[in-house]
């Protein structure tokens, strides 16, 4: 069919382990705004990458024909060349150069040897005023807030004379009016033939600008709605977006008792560390039993995370407030020590950056968050360390050659099993686990949701944050739904459905 | 096969430190071998061991280095000379005001690295200006000598011989009785082991091991036994390469330190407090450069105000040549220590052959980027195969 700008036919893409995509299409018509939706981790982004060529040519398969030709990127600068432009969530801006500098960054105006910074801002400023941003390009990046930051690269798009224009999330941090405004924009360009792609969890902001949506799900496409010819309301995508079969993954949980309140939170606000007087936990309320595993569900930037951390010794954030109760008493945590003490353990979702140390042998990693274990006067019993290590590499079969194998050469799988160990041997009554199935492969999981199983029926309470929801609703007995920083509902087991969950997210995001 | 390669691949710094011997010993004619020259050898490269091991407290903490050492050692020295002798104050008291005054150096340094954040490369390239110009204060631009005897004999002394005659029997009685202390810890230890039911090397690595050490120790205690004994500053040298490397090895604080340097947010959520971590490892390295300026005096005895130029670099190149990670979190006193001998052998071998100073310091250049490339490669190699 004819037409078509971009079409991207049976994309292919593994990862170690993992198949991203798979054989998914897509087709763009040329001066239509595209939406592309899906749960976290169904391939929105990878798509991207490959069709940006951050992912380079070869190392995935398919085909991808943009203007009536086949494409082989190998690196982002041959897509650009070709006017497709990508933004990512994560602005790719310097904070100390103008909006100028940023603009025309790797597309220098001028001669080889000399800048001509004259030229630079008069084109900037006039790309500027056709953005609608009022502000002199001379200004710093670090001086404009995140939504203005959001316009400038799109100007810095225009600027490379951009045909199609990919947004991952573009209005993730913005504010109700500061979206709006972007989203105008977006029609604007249309009207004046810039094809975009959008990439976005909030539906009413998709059914406002897109004309068609691309629904993907786990590494595949699910169907294209048309809005003139198909049904786009919201119900019709979220059953698009999570409409898997559910099969037996999880293990049974033999019957354990749920027993008293074990951790209460109230009242909990955060602030950003950075930003002064964004909250990023707001007026979170919640509580675990013993024996219990509660899920957490939420988007990526809900606070999750960083609701976890800071209730773990106040590790993130500022001017946090609330109150912290363990077994009816309350405590205050205000580092990590504390918490530890407290029997509290936070498992971090970031298993190679906040959670294990890489160079270090897995003995060392196992017993760093509990040494009084096997030391006595701050000297280490290395018997007792080796024999604490090896217990809990066999308890979790730990696929290792030696308890003196330095974690960075583990497989994710195995890591994480490490990190748990870690953790386990901390004796915590209250684990925070934050994403522990992340990027391991089904095996693993298999065994961390039985390490899961085991830990409950010990007593021990458990708080899950999971982006995955078949994982929550096939291991929680009650799941909180949180969304910018907020709870905004509560399913116990039986009444929880992943459309449920996604709906409730998806109605109380403040879109448009 | 693969075994050997793995020796080789463990131990690249040793081996090039004993190919490195052997070619200057070659080169020299046998002199660098001689009874006195590795006596000398050893008081000339005293203070490189000492601060070198300080600093590798630093580096681990995250490839932080610390540039104000030299300019410590110079201070102290000032004020060293200055308590002994202009004001012939008893030379225990001295030594204790020094050490002290060194660890209120580094208690100044490590608030500001530790508890403001200002990293520590900024900090000590002020305290690098800042103590030598009240090193400078101090001695007015003089240089202070001679120290008293009895301050000189603490550290440039020897292990005094009860029998008389051409060898010092003691120096190889001492040098036995810790060849056989060594092995008593090592069988010790295998039998624990085998106890808990813990594999163990096998007995022939272990027996090929203690006997290279043993003779190791053997060869070097008759060597000095044939010139005056062992020195004074040997066993100081000792003392504080065992107690750092227990420290680094066995202790609590000694883990947190790697573990900080290794991943110092995942430190921070396990439960460890990273600013006093930091704050230690400066301290500790102020501390060591006052032991240092104690050792410089009595071996030039005198305190010059240009005392200690260029000492950080000896001591940050021993650490990279002895196998420290630049990112932290990797290297070991051991390591560091062979990295100080191999510069110190490379100084003494070149001094020797009589080479012009300027070339010397090019070709230490250059031998420290050929020593860490080399290291680097070969990871990189065994990586991939």
């Amino acid at each position: 069919m004819p037409g078509y700008l971009l079409e991207m036919t049976n994309i292919t893409k593994r990862f170690p382990g993992v198949i991203a995509l798979d054989h998914v299409n897509l087709q763009v018509e040329e001066g239509e705004i595209h939406a592309l939706v899906g749960e976290n981790g169904a391939g929105k982004s990878t798509l991207m990458n490959i069709l940006s060529g951050v992912y380079g040519y070869g190392s995935y398969e398919g085909k991808i024909i943009y203007q009536g030709e086949e494409c082989k990127f190998s690196e982002i600068k041959d897509s650009e060349r070709k006017g497709i432009v990508i933004i990512h969530q994560e602005l790719a801006l310097v904070p100390y150069m103008t909006i100028g500098e940023n603009m025309f960054l790797g597309n220098e105006q001028g001669g080889k040897y000399r800048v001509d910074w004259e030229e630079t801002y008069r084109k900037a400023d006039q790309l500027l005023n056709t953005v609608g941003l009022r502000e002199s390009s001379r200004t710093l990046i670090k001086d404009i807030g995140i939504g203005k930051q959001q316009l400038v690269e799109i100007a810095k798009a225009l600027a490379k004379n951009v045909k199609l224009l990919i947004l991952d999330e573009p209005t993730a941090s913005l504010n109700e009016a500061e979206a709006r405004k972007l989203l105008d924009l977006l029609l604007q360009l249309k009207e004046e033939g810039v094809t975009s792609i959008i990439i976005s969890h909030k539906l009413n902001e998709i059914s406002y600008v897109a004309d068609k949506i691309t629904i993907l799900r786990d590494g595949a496409t699910i169907e294209t709605l048309d809005k003139n010819k198909d049904d786009i309301s919201e119900e019709r995508i979220i059953s698009g977006m999570v409409g898997r079969k559910m099969v037996d993954r999880f293990p049974k949980r033999e019957d354990t008792t749920i027993g008293e309140v074990n951790l209460e939170v109230k009242n909990w606000t955060v602030y950003h560390p950075l930003y002064a007087g964004r909250k990023v936990v707001d007026n979170v309320s919640l509580h675990v039993r013993k024996g219990e595993v509660v899920g957490i569900a939420g988007l990526m930037g809900a606070g999750r995370t960083e609701l976890a951390l800071s209730i773990f010794g106040k590790s993130y954030g500022l001017n946090i407030s609330g109150s912290i109760f363990i077994n009816g008493e309350e405590v205050k945590l205000n580092n990590s020590r504390q918490a530890i003490e407290r029997k509290l353990a936070y498992i971090s979702e970031d298993r190679k950056g906040n959670g294990l140390i890489l160079s270090n042998p897995i003995r060392e990693n196992i017993t760093l968050a509990k040494m009084d274990k096997v030391s006595s006067h701050s000297v280490i019993d290395g018997n007792a360390e080796v024999i604490a290590a090896s217990e809990f590499v066999e308890k979790l079969q730990t696929k290792c050659t030696s308890i003196e194998q330095p974690v960075g050469n583990l497989s994710g799988g195995n890591q994480q099993k490490v990190l748990v160990s870690k953790w386990m041997f901390a004796d915590p009554d209250i684990m925070i686990l934050d994403e522990p199935t992340r990027g391991i492969d089904v095996g693993a999981k298999y065994e961390i949701y039985c390490i899961i199983n085991q830990l409950v029926s010990e007593g021990k309470s458990i708080l899950m944050i999971s982006s995955e929801l078949p994982e929550l609703i096939g291991m929680c007995d009650r799941i909180y739904i949180m969304n910018e920083g907020r709870i905004v509902g509560e399913v116990s087991k039986e009444e929880a459905s992943q459309e449920r969950i996604m709906g409730q997210i998806l109605k109380t995001s403040k879109g448009v | 096969m693969d075994r050997a390669k793995d020796i080789l691949k463990k131990n690249t710094m040793l081996i090039a430190l004993m190919i490195i011997t052997i070619f200057f010993a070659l080169l020299t004619g046998g002199t660098l071998l001689v009874p006195r020259n590795v006596t000398n050898l050893i008081a000339q490269n005293g203070y490189v061991v000492v601060l070198a091991v300080g600093m590798l407290m630093c580096i681990l903490t995250g490839g932080n280095i610390d540039l104000s050492v030299g300019s410590v050692v110079a201070l102290v020295g000032a004020l060293a000379g200055t308590l002994v002798v202009n004001k012939g104050m008893n030379i225990w008291l001295a030594m204790a005001i020094c050490l002290g005054v060194g660890i209120l150096i580094g208690a100044w340094q490590g608030f500001w690295i530790a508890y403001i954040r200002i990293p520590a490369f900024i900090v000590t390239l002020a305290g690098m200006l800042l103590w030598r110009g009240v090193a400078l204060i101090i001695l007015g631009g003089l240089t202070i000598s001679p120290f008293p005897e009895n301050y000189l004999n603490i550290f440039n002394s020897y292990i005094p011989d009860v029998f008389g005659g051409n060898i010092n029997i003691v120096s190889i009685i001492i040098g036995f009785l810790i060849c056989v202390v060594y092995c008593v810890i090592q069988i010790i230890n295998r039998l624990k082991l085998r106890r808990k039911g813990y594999s163990t090397e096998k007995p022939i690595t272990t027996v090929i091991k203690t006997a290279v050490i043993c003779i190791a120790i053997m060869v070097l205690s008759y060597t000095l036994a044939r010139h005056e004994g062992i020195p004074a500053i040997l066993i100081l040298l000792g003392v504080v390469v065992l107690i750092y490397s227990y420290f680094t090895k066995k202790t609590v604080p000694g883990r947190y330190l790697y573990a900080v340097g290794g991943n110092e947010k995942a430190a921070k959520l396990s439960g460890i407090n990273t600013n006093k971590v930091l704050f230690f490892a400066y301290v500790n390295m102020a501390f060591l450069s006052a032991l240092a300026a104690l050792m410089c005096v009595a071996r030039f005895n005198s305190a010059a105000p240009t005392a200690g130029t260029n000492y950080e670099m000896d001591a940050i190149g021993s650490c990279y040549i002895g196998g420290a990670s630049a990112y932290g979190g990797i290297g070991t006193v051991a390591g560091v220590v062979i990295g100080a001998i191999f510069m110190g052998v490379l100084n003494n071998g070149m001094s020797i052959m009589g080479i012009d100073s300027n070339v010397q310091k090019a070709v230490k250049g250059l031998v420290l980027l050929a020593a860490v490339a080399f290291d680097v490669l070969s990871k990189k190699r065994g990586k991939t195969a």
